[in-house]
């Protein structure tokens, strides 16, 4: 064994510059798939996260049924007592509490619907962005009552600007008409059209007057320490609720559930990406399979002296599986390794895509990428490769069984 | 004589040949299949947004991009009407519409939506509202209580064909304005957005709801298949005044599509950049190994006083012959793939919702681009004969003594 072992390597190298430039077409295929993966869960990473931190949470406790119908009637009654089972789950970094109503809403000269929100100011801005993203006027405060924040969009539809006052026109959570009129304190522009085209922020306390909420609301908006951490979050929490909500009133629902959309669209990325993939895999097997073959070519007289001297043909399989596993494997860890060194720069560093941000800025996304080194992003891309080489090495070593060694060392 | 000696020379040893060969194929036959699974998604993104309302060109009232509202319609549509039977080619067709924000709600929901006043007959001919009726029938000219809605809106609104559904919105004395509408029909779109945001009624309903006399607020118009907006836009510009008219092509009304179509351009490039180094290492590894074997050969003839540069010229002549060997059934594997697939398509539809949500639909239908197919091959032609410098430079450098002793 040690014997082919060393048979093997020597003959690797017999011919150098042969050897590397298969080594290189390998290593290059594993760097750019290391690359590729990493990045692609770089960017749902970023995408999620920045979805999430927009608007949605990682997580929300709502009244069942309340993700579908967006009826006022479907509160979450005690708000506190949720706060309470949160305040004891360690991962949770933090949660408030909004009610929803959609309502019209007129400025002197125009009339629009619109979704009002009614946040926590102090505990919304740990959770969402929405104070960065205000671009005119301020952020609401502790104690602010008939103040609103208004979307870009909707400010311009309706011809306002900060100071300007509003009326908005309503339904109560019990059929009663809620009206009130308030004035507008900020302008904000999250670059997600829906949300800056049709929602108006004002304070929870008032809200919850206006539409005669009675302190109930609508979503219990939780952040976790990180992505990950959801699932073992929403175990705990939906374990909290059972025991105070025996009657299924109340539902957890993770970022998932809440934008399907953003899930199937990083779903259908990866089917492309896996088609991409795909093909690339192919076109490297074929370049290899070449090589291998054209050694087997170049070889024959070699091979056929081998065999006239009585080696057998599984040997002569085992010999050139060794150098091909070899090759690649040398192939393989240098394309891990400078694979890896380069999504850790980028990593550090992010990729500008300011080119295409008026398009991710709809996925939430602004300006910059950072690719997401992983043990499975670094592993999934070059395994497939050490696979498909490793296949199109059998092809060769099996068919020099059949190697006539009188032909074979008469062959130029 | 150049040429008969690199074409026999290729044939000489034809399973090397063949082995160069194929990496080529694979190489131009995924570069031009990708191109045309992308495009095809492409055309569909581009397709599915001209449709849904937008057509390949709109006329606004000079404010109403900016400000949507009753207010800023368009008075004069005769005029409007003579400047299009002008500029328009005779294949093309338009419709003209009201659409205004509007609140519609029933007993149970409320939500906002874009009331969309219609003639139901170019309408159909326009956008796709003609043919995506999935339950009850379609608006007649001249209905003044009927209204289509989107199958989604119907299901948010736990209603059904034949209630009831009331529509707010401001009228041109800028008060609000309610009518009464009986649903008549629902539609399904490809966006479950565009099922919860339109609402269709007829034209005549429309105005009398929002009292307006005669006026439009939009005119959309449908190019036939790949034509350029651009160059009529601009026939349209010239007839209809900027201060009171604003025509915009698809392509400013739809920027986020146009970032999308400029991100798969880049993307199809490097792809083929991409392709091609994969396969670049396989042709040179497969160049540089045939020029090695032939060693005593290029000897010999170095020795009866053939020149380097025409060895040089030898193996590139060579090269190019394998490259366009394979360029040529590339590109016809590549054909025959997409013309098999064009028929059925290539079926997401596991993952529908999330095409949905990046606008794509369920089947793509790849399309092939002549420019993709151009580009495709220039860059393998040109890099592949680029990279065969290398092997043909060794060869032109073997020194004959050396080369005849080599076994």
């Amino acid at each position: 064994m040690s014997m082919d072992v060393k048979m093997a390597w020597r003959n690797i190298w017999r011919n150098p510059r042969r050897t590397i430039l298969t080594i290189s077409a390998i290593a290059f295929a594993s760097l750019l798939l290391v690359f590729m993966l990493s990045f692609q869960f770089g960017s749902y990473e970023t995408m999620i996260n920045s979805s999430v931190k927009i608007h949605t949470g990682h997580l929300q406790v709502q009244s069942t049924g309340y993700q579908d119908k967006k009826s006022i009637r479907l509160v979450v009654p005690d708000p506190d007592a949720i706060g309470k089972i949160l305040d004891q789950i360690q991962n949770v970094e933090a949660y408030t509490f909004r009610a929803d109503a959609f309502s019209l809403v007129s400025s002197k000269k125009r009339t629009y619907g619109s979704m009002v929100i009614g946040i926590d100011p102090v505990k919304e801005e740990k959770v969402s962005t929405l104070k960065s993203l205000i671009r005119k006027g301020s952020y609401l405060v502790k104690d602010d009552a008939d103040q609103v924040l208004i979307g870009n969009l909707l400010a311009k539809n309706l011809k306002v600007d900060i100071q300007d006052e509003i009326t908005i026109l309503g339904q109560g959570r019990d059929g009663s008409i809620a009206a009130t009129v308030v004035k507008i304190k900020g302008i904000y522009s999250s670059g997600i059209d829906d949300l800056d085209r049709s929602s108006i922020h004002m304070p929870l306390k008032y809200f919850q007057d206006v539409y005669g909420m009675y302190g109930a609301v609508h979503e219990v908006v939780v952040i976790g320490k990180s992505l990950k951490k959801t699932k073992i979050i929403k175990a705990a929490l939906s374990a909290g609720i059972k025991k105070t909500d025996p009657k299924d009133r109340l539902v957890v629902l993770d970022w998932k559930e809440l934008m399907p959309g953003l899930l199937q669209s990083i779903e259908l990325d990866l089917v492309s990406g896996i088609i991409f993939y795909f093909l690339l895999i192919l076109v490297v097997a074929f370049s290899i399979l070449n090589t291998f073959l054209m050694v087997i070519f170049e070889r024959t007289r070699e091979f056929g002296v081998l065999k006239a001297i009585g080696t057998t043909p599984g040997r002569l399989t085992k010999l050139l599986l060794i150098e091909s596993i070899s090759m690649t494997m040398i192939g393989i860890v240098a394309g891990i390794i400078a694979g890896s060194l380069i999504t850790l720069f980028f990593q550090e560093h992010g990729i500008d895509i300011s080119g295409a941000s008026d398009l991710l800025s709809q996925f939430g996304i602004s300006g910059r990428i950072y690719p997401r080194l992983s043990i499975l992003s670094a592993l999934i891309g070059p395994g497939a490769v050490f696979v498909i080489t490793f296949l199109s090495a059998l092809y060769p070593a099996f068919k020099i069984r059949s190697l006539n060694p009188v032909e074979a060392m008469t062959y130029v | 004589m150049y040429f008969q000696l690199a074409w026999r020379n290729i044939w000489r040893n034809s399973r090397r040949t063949a082995v160069i060969m194929i990496a080529i194929v694979i190489g131009v036959w995924s570069m031009i299949f990708l191109s045309a699974f992308m495009r095809g998604m492409e055309y569909d993104m581009i397709k599915n947004g001209i449709s849904t309302l937008t057509g390949n060109i709109q006329i606004h009232q000079k404010d109403y991009i900016n400000d949507p509202v009753i207010e800023n319609s368009m008075h004069s549509p005769i005029k409007l009407e003579t400047a299009l039977k002008k500029v328009l080619p005779p294949v093309a067709h338009w419709a003209s519409r009201i659409r205004v924000n509007a609140i519609a709600s029933n007993a149970r929901h409320s939500s906002s939506i874009t009331l969309v006043g219609i003639n139901p007959i170019p309408e159909a001919k326009v956008s796709f509202i003609g043919n995506a009726i999935n339950n009850g029938c379609y608006l007649k000219p001249g209905d003044m209580r009927g209204i289509i809605v989107g199958q989604a809106l119907l299901n948010k609104f736990e209603t059904k064909v034949g209630h009831k559904l009331v529509l707010m919105s401001q009228d041109t004395d800028q008060e609000i304005a309610s009518r009464s509408f009986r649903i008549i029909g629902t539609f399904k779109a490809q966006l479950q957005a565009t099922e919860k945001q339109f609402a269709f009624v007829t034209i005549t309903a429309a105005r009398q709801m929002l009292k307006l006399k005669k006026g439009i607020s939009e005119i959309s118009i449908i190019l036939p298949d790949n034509a350029d907006a651009n160059p009529v836009a601009t026939g349209l510009k010239t007839e209809l005044s900027a201060d009171l008219y604003q025509i915009q092509t698809w392509q400013e009304l739809l920027p986020i599509l146009n970032a999308y179509i400029e991100i798969f351009d880049g993307f199809i490039f490097i792809w083929f950049i991409v392709v091609f180094i994969a396969m670049g290492f396989g042709i040179v590894n497969t160049t540089l190994m045939a020029v090695f074997e032939r060693m005593r050969e290029f000897g010999l003839l170095k020795a009866l006083g053939m020149k380097p540069w025409w060895i040089i010229k030898d193996v590139l002549l060579e090269s190019f012959l394998i490259l366009i060997i394979g360029m040529i059934i590339g590109n016809l594997l590549a054909f025959l793939c997409v013309f098999a697939l064009a028929q059925s398509g290539i079926d997401l539809s596991a993952f529908a919702a999330g095409a949905e949500f990046a606008g794509i639909s369920r089947i793509i239908y790849p399309a092939v681009w002549i420019e993709d197919v151009i580009i495709s091959n220039i860059v393998v032609i040109i890099l592949g004969l680029l990279v065969s410098l290398y092997p043909a430079a060794k060869a032109a450098r073997f020194t004959p003594v050396e080369a005849l002793m080599h076994t």
